[in-house]
């Protein structure tokens, strides 16, 4: 592998930095969303035990 | 037909989603890894140089920015025809992540212009039209939030976005009809030497696999969501 951009560095790692910033953020957004949501559907369906699904 | 209702009920969705998801998860993982250690093995381009390493990030993301909007187009559809609930929700869920790619291939495209063309921006046909396809990303997700009434909301979002489907061969074709800074199409036309396509198809089948793991991951939540709400309105 080379890391090694020469002259083009300053191009090259904001675009790979900004890329990697957005698809990580973009997955722990995603993640923490389905928790909540699956935390909150646990404390709703406990309080009504005969829960309606739909 | 009678296979995507099938499977396009929330209960199948979740079932069959939840199954798939895991795997989805790996091979993203893995295609991104190998692809990324493949991207930056390649020896410098003869004209391009080191910039060719932007290739394997700014054409996945293009790729994803149109498939989803394809994805919401086609769920908007069966929405629009066949007035299925999970459409809407598939295409809402799948929003945010095509705005999201868009914004990248901006972004990766702009960072690769400024030292080949000697500029971030131009108004070129190409550039103009991808810019086209994040405002129709951000008035679609403004639509649904803007209409009070979910289902009236739907339906306004749905026909925005098959409006908007006509962008995307627009943009596709964009460097054939205009006389484009944009360069044309290389990939299917066979442009591409190999030591650069197997890592820009990896890359292309890591995003697009990342893609498909988030939106699923989405319409899971939103379908918990929906759950919560009727229970709520129950009780």
């Amino acid at each position: 592998m080379n890391f090694d951009m020469g002259a083009y560095a300053v191009y090259i790692w904001p675009a790979y930095g900004v890329s990697a910033l957005a698809l990580i953020g973009a997955t722990l957004w995603t993640l923490t969303a389905w928790r909540r949501a699956k935390a909150r559907l646990a404390v709703l369906e406990k309080r009504t035990p005969a829960a309606t699904k739909t | 037909m009678q296979f995507l209702f099938r499977y396009a009920n929330p209960h199948e969705f979740m079932r069959l989603s939840g199954a798939v998801l895991p795997f989805t998860a790996v091979a993203t993982a893995l295609c991104l890894g190998v692809g990324l250690y493949l991207g930056f093995s390649v020896p410098p381009d003869y004209q391009q140089g080191t910039t060719i390493t932007l290739l394997f990030i700014h054409v996945p993301a293009d790729v994803v920015a149109e498939l989803a909007y394809g994805a919401i187009a086609l769920c908007s559809l069966l929405s629009l025809v066949w007035r299925h609930p999970l459409a809407d929700t598939a295409a809402r869920a799948a929003a945010p992540f095509g705005a999201l790619f868009t914004a990248l291939g901006l972004v990766t495209g702009s960072l690769w212009g400024k030292p080949m063309w000697g500029t971030y921006w131009v108004l070129d046909a190409r550039l103009t039209s991808f810019l086209l396809l994040l405002f129709l990303y951000l008035g679609y997700m403004a639509l649904w939030n803007a209409v009070e009434d979910e289902t009236r909301a739907a339906r306004a979002a749905a026909i925005l976005a098959l409006v908007g489907v006509v962008n995307i061969p627009i943009i596709k074709f964009s460097v054939d009809w205009w006389s484009t800074l944009h360069q044309g199409e290389s990939i299917v036309s066979g442009k591409v030497a190999p030591v650069y396509l197997w890592p820009l198809l990896i890359m292309m089948l890591g995003y697009v696999l990342l893609f498909l793991t988030l939106w699923m991951v989405r319409i899971r939540t939103a379908i918990l969501e929906r759950r919560a709400r009727n229970l709520m309105q129950a009780g």
